[in-house]
């Protein structure tokens, strides 16, 4: 049984012997380990970590250069709302083009 | 700065190597996974090892892989308090526990493939920006659950309404709102259904529970995990993620030339042809002239396998394989042959038909957003 069914389980279980006490489930993600790369900008740069992990930056593919993260800087500001600034998002690009080559 | 962190990273912990450039990704379990190849960690994206497909056509709850959008996934929910609300353009809006679902339906089942859009992303060339997927975000299981069809006649549909939409628990601060929508005449088919068992089990957590939705032969896109809200709509709904996400060239390939933008674009929908020998790896090392035991899967968008064919000479000539055990038309199908191959190195290809004879292509075709990756896949091995 996976941990969702045996805890409804334990939950049913109390509740056909005593009052039903209304427990939410929980799940607990393992800790993120995922970090930008240090580099020149990269204190600018953390603005991309509000909405998900450094890993979908690290792992996009190698040998773009500059015109992808430019494209990918944009799309995070136009499509998603990304709130940076113009002067912030050349310092990020610059920083991705260098940190990940 | 959070980089800081990063020396306290995964080095004790296993890593895979996809045959892509950054492709090293750490091998992480979850609760209630095995360990998956995890592409990011927020939200969680997890990739199905590809030797799982081996195992038989039925994934695993524990190793079925794990697609989120937005950051904010849910981590508490109370089953008791969990309500999937059907609103909207209806007579009688509805308010269903999980008991409600579970007792109050008449419950149907379905052998199913949920595979993300982006499946062997990682493999195209040129490389496009988005989820660098190996073949592994993919999976095949029974659910269990009540038919959309049902829920909108309890809730009486009003004439006009032309799509229904779903949403699910998770949130976003900033981002748009993950919501997707299908035709009414889609929603209502009697197939698309909003599961709350997996292969006899709970859904897993990161797959959905307590319930998502199954859309039969549709890309995963669809499949709304946590689903909480039905929406019945008079117009066609335009949020970003039908809008301007997850999007395909309109043409019968659904491809472009490489490196270029499409004309224009319409929703992603079925799944095409794929096929996949599952037995061998690349690069594996097997008995020359003997006979070799080549087996793998194969599946489409629901019109059901028709033929799986096997070539060890580069496509010149091609062997029928034995279909294995049926799980219906929207399963993955196991196939099997035998191959005795000379001493020296041979690449063996894989191609499946389905029954409106579409196949698979021997050249990869190319979109810009990196989707529906079917191309002929072959595996290298070295007879000796
Ligand atoms: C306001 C939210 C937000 C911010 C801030 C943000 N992103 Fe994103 N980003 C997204 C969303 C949404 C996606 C798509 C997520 C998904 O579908 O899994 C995404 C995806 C990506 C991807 C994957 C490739 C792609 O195009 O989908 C990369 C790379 C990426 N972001 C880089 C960045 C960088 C670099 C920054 C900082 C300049 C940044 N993001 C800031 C919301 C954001």
């Amino acid at each position: 049984m996976n941990p969702p069914s045996r805890v409804l389980l334990a939950a049913l279980l109390a509740a056909s012997v005593g009052p039903a006490v209304a427990a939410p489930l929980a799940y607990k993600l393992p800790e993120e380990t995922a970090a930008l790369k240090p580099g020149p900008g990269d204190e600018t740069a953390v603005i991309c970590l509000a909405c998900h992990s450094a890993d979908y930056t690290s792992t996009q593919p190698p040998g773009k250069g500059r015109p992808f993260w430019e494209a990918e800087v944009q799309k995070m500001i136009k499509v998603f709302q990304a709130p940076i600034s113009s002067g912030d998002a050349a310092v990020i690009v610059d920083y991705l083009a260098a940190a990940y080559p | 700065l959070a980089a800081s962190g990063g020396s306290r990273a995964l080095a004790a912990d296993a890593t895979v190597t996809l045959p892509i450039g950054n492709g090293e990704r750490p091998l992480v379990a979850y609760p209630g996974k095995r360990p998956l190849i995890r592409l990011t960690t927020r939200p969680p994206q997890l990739e199905t090892p590809f030797g799982v497909f081996d195992e038989g056509p039925i994934t695993p709850n524990d190793a079925f892989y794990v697609r989120y959008h937005l950051e904010k996934i849910p981590l508490s929910i109370d089953p008791d308090a969990y309500r999937l609300t059907v609103g909207g353009k209806v007579d009688s809006p509805l308010s269903l526990s999980l008991h409600d679902l579970r007792t109050g339906f008449e419950p149907v089942e379905v052998v199913a493939v949920n595979q993300c859009s982006g499946n062997g992303r990682g493999f195209f060339n040129p490389r496009v920006a988005g989820g660098q997927l190996g073949n592994g975000a993919m999976g095949c299981a029974r659910w269990k659950g009540v038919p959309l069809k049902a829920l909108l006649a309890r809730a009486g549909v009003n004439p006009g309404v032309v799509q229904i939409s779903f949403e699910g628990l998770d949130t976003a601060l900033l981002m748009p709102p993950f919501v997707k929508a299908l035709d009414i005449d889609h929603a209502r088919d009697g197939e698309v259904m909003v599961a709350y068992a997996m292969n006899g089990e709970d859904l897993p957590w990161l797959n959905g529970f307590p319930a998502r939705l199954v859309v039969p032969g549709f890309y995963g896109t669809y499949w709304m995990k946590h689903i909480a809200r039905i929406d019945a709509l008079d117009a066609p709904f335009d949020g970003y993620w039908v809008k301007s996400a997850y999007r395909i060239p309109a043409n019968a390939c659904a491809c472009t030339e490489p490196g270029k933008a499409a004309a224009s674009t319409v929703p992603i929908g079925r799944l095409n042809v794929r096929s996949f020998i599952t037995n061998i790896q690349d690069g594996a090392t097997v008995a020359a002239d003997q006979s070799l035991l080549v087996r793998g899967i194969a599946f489409d968008g629901g019109h059901g396998i028709a033929n799986v064919a096997v070539s060890a000479d580069e496509g010149r000539s091609w062997g029928d394989a034995a279909l294995g055990e049926d799980l219906g038309k929207y399963a993955f199908r196991p196939w099997t042959t035998r191959l005795t191959l000379p001493a020296g190195a041979h690449r063996l290809m894989v191609r499946a038909t389905n029954a409106a004879g579409d196949t698979q292509p021997l050249e990869p075709l190319w979109n810009p957003s990196g989707y529906m990756r079917n191309v002929v896949e072959s595996v290298n091995v070295r007879a000796s």
